[in-house]
């Protein structure tokens, strides 16, 4: 029988598996042993230590300095920063140390640096409690990027991520938390087709993805044939996977929950039309919030926040260019 | 641990005149254009590099900051690799990617330096935690400037420290000059150990013009931190006798200050002790020699080695 878990506890697992795997893996953040805000870590600290899983101030850059230090001298670390908002505190030392230390030291040092951050809108929390940072990260040369959308990624990208020579951002979105899904042994590298399609390809990654299926639902209902890619990884971007699709269908939507603005859709629009340009029958769409902070009214929260409707809008307007569907 | 022997005490001084020629060398070179960039020399600093790193052992680790040629060196480095760094050369340690203010040399425990003031400190914990976790004794150094002081990495990492009670020892290079402003200019404390006190640090001053006063002072806080006591505080009174950067004229600085530093040099004065401690002088002024043919060779090394090949400038962005 498949094991079904839900989202938060398939992190869980994967924190779990990692530390009786590897005993250079530790566990360090604010309320960890407690389990945190949404439990996490909880009875970590019992089962491996407290020497293993350690709670930590709300010191967040110099928790970050020290897991990179501790990464360089033959630790594993695991740091969870709460709120994705709060990682504006540590990005001193994510950016300059822990993404440019191989680098910089010629490859001498290694980062196995594993970042636990949650984000995302959900639950009317506001401009502080609500962001989707991620083309912070990918901007920044050095650091791997990873979004899981399912909860058999979430275990298995974890325990990828942690496994990794390299500071990976592995980014949680809170409203995937309590979905219950199948764990697997699947292969952990590059973007997963979850849906296939011939008309139209949506890109996407983390909540998105499940806002993606449900458009191409209601597309296929008009006929039109949505093909929608899990990125899964944001660095390093399996555009080859975005390329095979685009040039089947010839139409790309990249659907984000991050503001539209500099972020990492136009990075794969971009690259979509340099490199299947003679593929395309139109061009490639953005789904992705307004440029502005999240507000915390009901209302305004729901306004500002994209998902199916915007989806399903886009993908339609780009049927409008091209040959209609058989 | 006792006093050092003659033959112990020469060896700092040999070690003192390292720091002193490479970093005069330094300034040569760049003057001369062979060596380019944003470069901070650490003349007038030996004492407490020395000072500090004679009490580690080959194993702990060593933070440094923007100004650390002296750091690493005291620490063990190799000065031809460290001048081919510098120099942006293959065969410096980082194959001329960190430079100046990104040294790295793990092999002799430097782990690396940062160009970001206060950056380091809180890397200097995760060594520190790296030792508690797996259980062995070495110790981890941060070495940073009173500029460093008044930053929030600072003070949130002699907090973390104390509350873990991690084999770290802090060093504060206390020169006088954050950047290009005098310390009053930044707070209103005259005393950084008080900041370590504030968190229950132990916390000493010292006076960096005294190799031997700042080595005591390690010996000390290396040991105690060594056996789990927890962190240690070291303020070293020290100055640079350059500016802030080379070419950087230094015009907010008074004269007679540096005049006075200059009578205070650490180098120097460790030179008189040794002779009025009735060592020959030959044998005193066969130290200078000997360090200065070191770093001519150095030189000589970096200058008339290889550029790094330009697949180097994308490459070790991931580690494979």
């Amino acid at each position: 029988m498949t094991t079904e878990l839900r989202f938060i506890d398939a992190i869980h697992a994967g924190l779990q598996a990692s530390l009786a795997a590897d005993d250079a893996v530790v566990v360090i953040g604010e309320d960890v042993t407690y389990g945190g805000p949404f439990g996490a870590t909880k009875g970590l600290a019992d089962e491996f230590g407290r020497h293993r899983v350690r709670d930590t101030p709300i010191s967040e850059a110099t928790v970050m300095g020290m897991a990179t230090g501790a990464a360089v001298t033959g630790l594993r670390p695991v740091v969870e920063v709460m709120f994705v908002d709060f990682i504006t505190l540590a990005m001193d030392q994510l950016v300059n140390h822990a993404a440019k230390l191989h680098f910089m030291s010629g490859g001498q040092l290694r980062v196995p640096l594993t970042v636990r951050v949650q984000g995302g809108v959900r639950g009317r929390f506001g401009a502080h409690h609500s962001q989707s940072l991620e083309s912070w990260f990918t901007h920044t040369p050095g650091l791997k990027v990873v979004a899981p959308a399912f909860p058999g990624d979430a275990k298995a990208l974890l325990e990828a991520a942690i496994a990794d020579d390299n500071p990976v951002v592995y980014l949680e979105h809170r409203g995937l938390y309590w979905d219950k899904g199948p764990m697997h042994s699947d292969p952990v590298d590059g973007a997963v087709v979850r849906r296939p399609g011939a008309d139209v390809t949506i890109v996407s990654y983390s909540k998105m993805v499940h806002s993606a299926l449900a458009a191409a639902e209601r597309l296929a209902e008009s006929g039109v044939g949505a093909e929608v890619i899990d990125l899964r990884w944001l660095e390093p971007l399996d555009t080859a996977t975005v390329f095979e699709s685009v040039s089947k269908t010839g139409r790309a939507v990249v659907a984000h929950e991050a503001v539209t603005r500099g972020g990492l859709g136009a990075e794969i629009a971009a690259t979509i039309q340099r490199e299947a340009f003679a593929e395309l029958l139109a061009p490639v769409a953005r789904v992705g919030a307004a440029f502005a902070p999240v507000a915390a009214a009901a209302d305004l929260e729901d306004a500002f926040l994209p998902g199916l409707a915007e989806i399903e809008r886009a993908a339609s307007s780009l049927m409008t260019f091209g040959p209609t569907p058989a | 641990m006792t006093e050092l022997d003659v033959a112990g005490r020469l060896a700092l001084l040999e070690r003192m005149w390292l720091i002193r020629a490479f970093e005069e060398k330094v300034s040569e070179l760049f003057a001369r254009g062979q060596v380019v960039g944003l470069i901070h020399l650490g003349i007038g600093s030996e004492g407490s590099a020395v000072g500090i790193c004679s009490a580690l052992r080959d194993d702990d680790y060593v933070f440094g900051n923007h100004r650390s040629h002296a750091h690493a060196i005291a620490k063990g480095a190799d000065v031809d690799r460290l001048m081919a760094e510098i120099a942006g050369k293959a065969a410096g340690y980082c194959k001329g990617k960190g430079g100046s203010m990104h040294i790295s040399a793990p092999e002799v425990g430097f782990v690396t330096a940062t160009g970001v003031v206060g950056g380091n400190i809180a890397l200097a914990l995760g060594a520190a935690l790296t030792s508690v976790t797996t259980g062995d004794t070495r110790v981890s150094v941060a070495f940073f400037g009173d500029g460093a002081g008044q930053s929030g990495g600072l003070h949130e990492s002699l907090n973390l420290a104390a509350l873990w009670k991690l084999p770290v020892v802090f060093v504060c290079e206390n020169n006088g000059y954050a950047e290009f402003s005098p310390l009053s200019a930044h707070t209103v404390v005259e005393r950084l150990t008080d900041y370590a006190s504030v968190y229950s640090i132990p916390a000493v001053t010292v006076d960096g013009g005294d190799v031997m006063e700042v080595r005591r002072a390690a010996d000390h806080a290396v040991a105690r931190t060594r056996a789990g006591e927890g962190p240690m505080f070291i303020e070293v009174l020290t100055h640079r006798l350059r500016g802030h950067y080379e070419g950087d004229p230094a015009a907010y600085r008074e004269l007679s200050e540096r005049e006075e530093w200059t009578t205070r040099d650490p180098v120097a004065r460790f030179r008189a002790e040794l002779d009025e401690a009735g060592v020959a002088a030959d044998t005193i002024a066969a130290t200078e020699a000997a360090a200065r043919a070191s770093i001519a060779g150095a030189a000589e090394f970096a200058v008339a080695a290889s550029g790094p090949g330009l697949d180097e400038a994308t490459t070790d962005v991931y580690a494979l």
